[in-house]
């Protein structure tokens, strides 16, 4: 009992120190296609911008400060195997990290109770840090997604149920339609992700797991990722280019993640993650060794 | 002389005149030294809808849209640790007012704003410009002092924080002191292509048979 007490402790350190790492530097995937797209840029203006950008996340390593003052309401997707001996534990470790975190980055207060309408100052409150549950039969590791997502890239996601006559040509216009909409001030370069199922919910789920995926990797079915290709191109075509205001990039990547359909409905949703895509994929075995692919950089000091 | 220009970059000097701006138009980079205070949501309401007197003196300078991350140092001094540009849209029923009401010169924010801000631009002589959003690590190092906090009781992001800047930027001229508006212009564009595309992409996906 003393050891999982003592595990528990180790693993919530691990977590808040690694939840406030990624508030400062940019994923490895997301910092080199931004490296990509602004090489790519040739406007004055989108240059600056891109330079900017870059400047700012030196200096938030450098200073160690969130390189965006909108630090998000943390979200994880924890895929647990039923043999990780913290199983019972995960959830409330994870938002006993983000409390931790919230003082020792500091990240910004971000949790407002619904209908009590007040901000708990601790970035926790009813169902907040949201986590999403898969559980990973005869495993003993624990893999967790670690998300912070601003209110301007939260803005534009938006998920409907489809008429299968609509197809995926309707798909495809709902998505473009609200990259002119609210993409423009999401901060683009974007990472947009779609899910395509069968309700609202199975397809919103979808779309956030699509965003958690690498940028550059595709669907494996043939045809999804061929519309994973054409919209990456058809937005970029729209040429939002840096900040919405011109350029010939609008988007980091189209991910499209699916799951089988009632015959009678087709439903969509659209999530979208600003150029700032902050998320982190941290793997633990039974006995808390860690792996991270989505960084480098992060060293862990252990407080406990 | 209100604007300078140093290693090729144009920077508005607080107080800017009217005249200052004449020669700035959508799209131009622009940099601000001198006098920005953060305004927001709620301040915006008390001086246009409580009719109160704005308690730091904003005529012919400038305001940015942003809730900071501030730290206290005490004896009334404080740090910029992060401070980001919010959606100046939320601000756009008020800006007209606002503007004719307290003589600012130059708004700084995020995205673009419509009509209101757009007239009181041309009528009073102001502009708005985009700080690029998410870069709040280098905005608050732009910032050379915090030289006083206004309405405080209306807490950390919505407080009137008065500082002094240097060299603040890049701002993009999203709408000049002519009226012409940046991304209302772009968004026409973007909505022509946006349709183009639709048409396209409709026709390789019929992947229903």
């Amino acid at each position: 009992m003393a050891a999982e007490k003592e595990m528990t402790a180790k693993m919530t350190d691990i977590m808040a120190q690694f939840v406030g790492f990624t508030a400062k530097k940019l994923p490895d995937d997301v910092i080199a296609k931004l490296q990509e797209l602004r090489d790519k840029e040739d406007s004055p203006m989108a240059k600056v911008i891109y330079d900017t950008m870059f400047r700012n996340q030196e200096l938030a390593v450098k200073l160690n400060r969130p390189s965006c003052q909108d630090t998000g309401a943390l979200q994880f997707w924890v895929k647990c195997g039923t043999k990780f001996p913290l199983i019972d534990d995960v959830e409330g470790l994870l938002k006993e990290a983000v409390m931790q975190a919230t003082v020792n980055t500091p990240l910004r207060h971000n949790a407002v109770e619904t209908f009590d309408e007040y901000n708990t100052g601790k970035n926790v409150g009813k169902g907040l840090p949201t986590v999403w549950w898969d559980i990973v039969p005869h495993s003993d590791e624990c893999e967790i997604y670690t998300y912070m997502a601003g209110g301007g890239c939260t803005l534009p996601g938006n998920a409907t149920v489809l008429m299968p006559g609509e197809g995926y040509e309707g798909i495809t216009k709902f998505v473009l339609d609200r990259m002119t909409s609210y993409g423009l001030n999401a901060c683009p370069p974007l990472l947009v992700g779609v899910g395509v199922a069968t309700s609202v919910e199975t397809a919103a789920l979808n779309s956030k797991k699509a965003l958690m995926r690498p940028i550059g990797s595709h669907n494996p079915n043939a045809n999804a990722a061929k519309m994973e290709r054409l919209l990456e191109d058809g937005i970029n075509a729209i040429g939002l280019g840096p900040q919405g205001m011109g350029g010939h990039y609008s988007v980091m990547g189209v991910n499209i993640e699916n799951t089988a359909r009632h015959p009678s409905a087709i439903g969509v949703a659209v999530n979208v993650g600003c150029w700032s895509h902050r998320r982190g994929h941290i793997v633990f075995d039974k006995d808390l060794n860690f792996r991270i692919d989505t960084h480098t950089g992060f060293e862990y000091k252990p407080t406990v | 002389m209100a604007v300078e220009i140093k290693d090729g970059k144009k920077i508005l000097v607080t107080p800017v005149s009217r005249d200052d701006l004449k020669d700035i138009h959508i799209g131009d980079i622009v940099y601000l030294s001198g006098d920005l205070t953060t305004c927001r949501d709620v301040a915006h309401r008390r001086v246009v809808e409580e009719g109160r007197q704005i308690p730091v003196d904003v005529r012919d300078a400038a305001i940015l849209h942003a809730g900071p991350i501030i730290r206290p140092l005490g004896d009334d001094k404080y740090q910029m640790v992060s401070v980001g540009p919010t959606t100046s849209m939320r601000m756009e029923k008020f800006e007209y007012e606002f503007v004719k009401t307290t003589g600012v010169r130059v708004i700084v924010g995020k995205g673009g704003m419509k009509g209101n801000t757009e007239r009181a631009c041309k009528e009073f002589g102001a502009i708005h410009c985009v700080f690029p959003a998410g870069n709040a690590v280098v905005a608050a190092t732009e910032v050379e002092e915090i030289v006083e906090a206004q309405w405080k009781d209306l807490g950390m992001p919505e407080t009137l924080w008065h500082c002094h800047v240097k060299e603040f930027g890049p701002l993009i001229v999203s709408i000049d002191a002519y009226g012409k508006n940046y991304f209302e212009e772009k968004k026409v564009e973007y909505n022509k292509k946006k349709d183009e595309q639709v048409e396209l992409i409709s026709r390789q996906v019929g992947f229903i048979k």
